[in-house]
């Protein structure tokens, strides 16, 4: 194992012109938020050049969905982008339940469901996101707020799907079964003190002078540029572009809620600080909206024995019902062929799956669009001429996930 | 036995030396996947690693004493974390979390290192995916336990 070359600073990378010193940065690094590889150009302080490595959380994802069943590629999937499992599954079912043509038939209360939980897992990544950046500026006890925080959604997501972070809770065709008892009792508890926390931590940080000081006019990203590299998510938006799928696109019935697209026009680490902070609470916004819905009682899956599994009870009374049990459980179902784009506004941005089916039960081809992986590639744009030690706030700020970089 | 003023306490300078290496097992900073992500969840509020003595994440190997494989192993990672484990000074101890670095996991494929112990010796396996972190706390207090009582690389074992 160890012969293996473990870094690609090759004579080639290393021999530069002028003044310059080549640097690794990573893939073991506290604040590259994962395995993301620097090889740095400096020159000084200053950083000339930046080449991102990625690929060291590579996990064949998509390979190993084409080997599964439709309804088991979700497994797989959810653990892309670890810290938004639900903005993928979501993005996945949606998609499958285009190329299935039922997209129509979904009941109402599973759409709100499903609205229900991507925001919470917005509001959950965007905690994680604020934790460690601010860990990575040196302020420790945000992450304790942060997680605090988390720590309650996780809690929700645990008790609708049985795991904490993955719960594989949206199914194709709807949810696994209704909500829990107790569960809106404990989703009001978390949306009265929401925002009361956002209070916290607009008073720990926005007027901070340290925390302004590392963050304002640094890793600046102007509005041509973000659209020339495919940024998109707060990124884009803190550079004054208004993009946001839930509006460009709507699913799930999004275009039913009320909510604002916060924008900044700045375009720096701070700015696009603001603009997370702003989407957390727009996302509170829409959980009070959905909480309204969710007391209307209603199915949560699609009444179609050809993709959901009849209920349980059905199975010993019904001959018919055994039979499409038994099928879905032991062969999947089959999906016509043809192939779908569908995309939606994952906490990082625009989170899109284009699949194709041959008609088996299985993907033919699951194709991700990761947004990490996009906003990522700007680094090499707004990294340059910044200092060092700014790079750590600009990883922080483009807010990468390797397992959705790499997948 | 009696402690205080004018008083002795007699114990073995081994296990005084094991309680005291035991009480501050200093986890290094290495994320990989989705398990490092509750591999950050015990430092929270909630579950407070800190009850432990392990709240110390070291970012460089040199200063730490366990290493936590929180996630999937990738090909190309593999060779890194068997570099940062030869990195670390001993005593040190592995502790492979989550399915994925102890198994490969649900990725039976040709990306994922079938099992972290195929690169580096380890010492306890926490399974889950990703385990809770009260499971995690359990495996370093496994951890703990096998440096009491003298378990692989404690700080006497060689002497
Ligand atoms: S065990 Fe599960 S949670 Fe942990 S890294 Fe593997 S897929 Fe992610």
């Amino acid at each position: 194992m160890s012969s293996l070359s473990t870094t690609p600073l090759t004579p080639e990378i290393v021999s530069r012109e002028g003044n310059t010193m080549v640097l690794s940065m990573g893939p073991q690094h506290p604040s590259t938020h994962g395995v993301l590889q620097l090889v740095l150009e400096i020159e000084g302080e200053n950083v000339v050049n930046v080449d991102p490595e990625i690929g060291y959380l590579h996990t064949g994802i998509e390979k190993s969905a084409e080997n599964l069943f439709w309804s088991q590629a979700q497994t797989v999937i959810e653990r892309m982008d670890y810290l938004a499992p639900e903005s993928n599954s979501l993005c996945y079912v949606l998609a499958a339940e285009k190329l299935l043509g039922i997209a129509d038939r979904i009941p109402s209360r599973a759409q709100a469901i499903r609205v229900l939980f991507a925001e919470l897992t917005r509001i959950a990544s965007h905690c994680v996101w604020l934790g460690t950046h601010c860990i990575d500026l040196g302020a420790l006890s945000v992450f304790f707020y942060t997680f605090d925080l988390r720590e309650n959604i996780l809690d929700l997501q645990e008790e609708a799907g049985g795991a904490r972070m993955h719960p594989n809770y949206l199914r194709i065709g709807g949810c696994n079964g209704d909500l829990p008892e107790g569960f809106l009792a404990k989703l009001d508890a978390l949306i009265e003190k929401f925002p009361g926390r956002m209070a916290d931590l607009r008073g720990l940080l926005q007027a901070n002078p340290i925390f302004q000081d590392r963050t304002i006019g640094i890793a600046n990203l102007c509005a041509n540029d973000a659209v020339a590299w495919n940024v998109t998510g707060p990124s884009l938006r803190a550079s004054g572009v208004a993009y946001d799928v839930r509006r460009a696109f709507p699913y799930c019935g999004y275009e039913s809620y009320e909510f604002d697209v916060p924008t900044r026009t700045e375009g720096d680490a701070y700015a696009r600080f603001l603009v997370r902070l702003e989407e957390m609470e727009q996302a509170h916004r829409i959980l009070q909206q959905v909480r309204k819905r969710l007391d209307e009682p209603g199915p949560v899956m699609i009444d179609d024995t050809k993709v959901a599994a009849p209920p349980k009870e059905t199975i010993a009374l019904s001959m018919e019902a055994l039979i499409h049990h038994f099928k879905i459980v032991s062969e999947g179902f089959r999906v016509p062929p043809g192939d779908v784009y569908q995309s939606v506004e994952s906490p990082r941005g625009e989170l899109g799956f284009y699949l194709v089916s041959d008609g088996g039960n299985r993907p033919y081809r699951v194709r991700t669009r990761p947004p990490s992986l996009y906003n990522l590639q700007a680094i090499k744009a707004i990294a340059r001429g910044n200092l060092i030690a700014d790079l750590v706030v600009t990883i922080g700020s483009l807010d990468p996930v390797f397992g959705e970089v790499d997948r | 036995m009696e402690v205080g003023p004018g008083k002795f306490l007699l114990a073995r300078v081994d296990d005084v030396a094991r309680w005291a290496q035991s009480s501050s097992v200093w986890p290094l900073t290495m994320g990989l996947a989705c398990c490092a992500i509750e591999m950050m969840s015990v430092t929270d509020p909630q579950f407070d690693i800190a009850r432990l003595g392990s709240e110390v994440f070291r970012s460089s190997p040199r200063q730490a004493d366990l290493m936590i494989v929180s996630g999937r192993v990738a090909q190309k990672m593999a060779p890194i974390i068997k570099r940062i484990y030869d990195q670390m000074a001993e005593p040190k101890w592995v502790i492979s979390m989550g399915a994925c670095a102890s198994s490969g996991g649900v990725f039976d494929n040709y990306a994922i290192v079938q099992g972290v112990d195929t690169v580096i010796p380890v010492d306890v396996y926490v399974p889950g995916c990703p385990p809770t972190p009260d499971g995690l706390l359990h495996g370093i207090t496994l951890i703990q336990q096998q440096i009491r009582e003298g378990g692989r690389g404690g700080i006497l074992a060689r002497a």
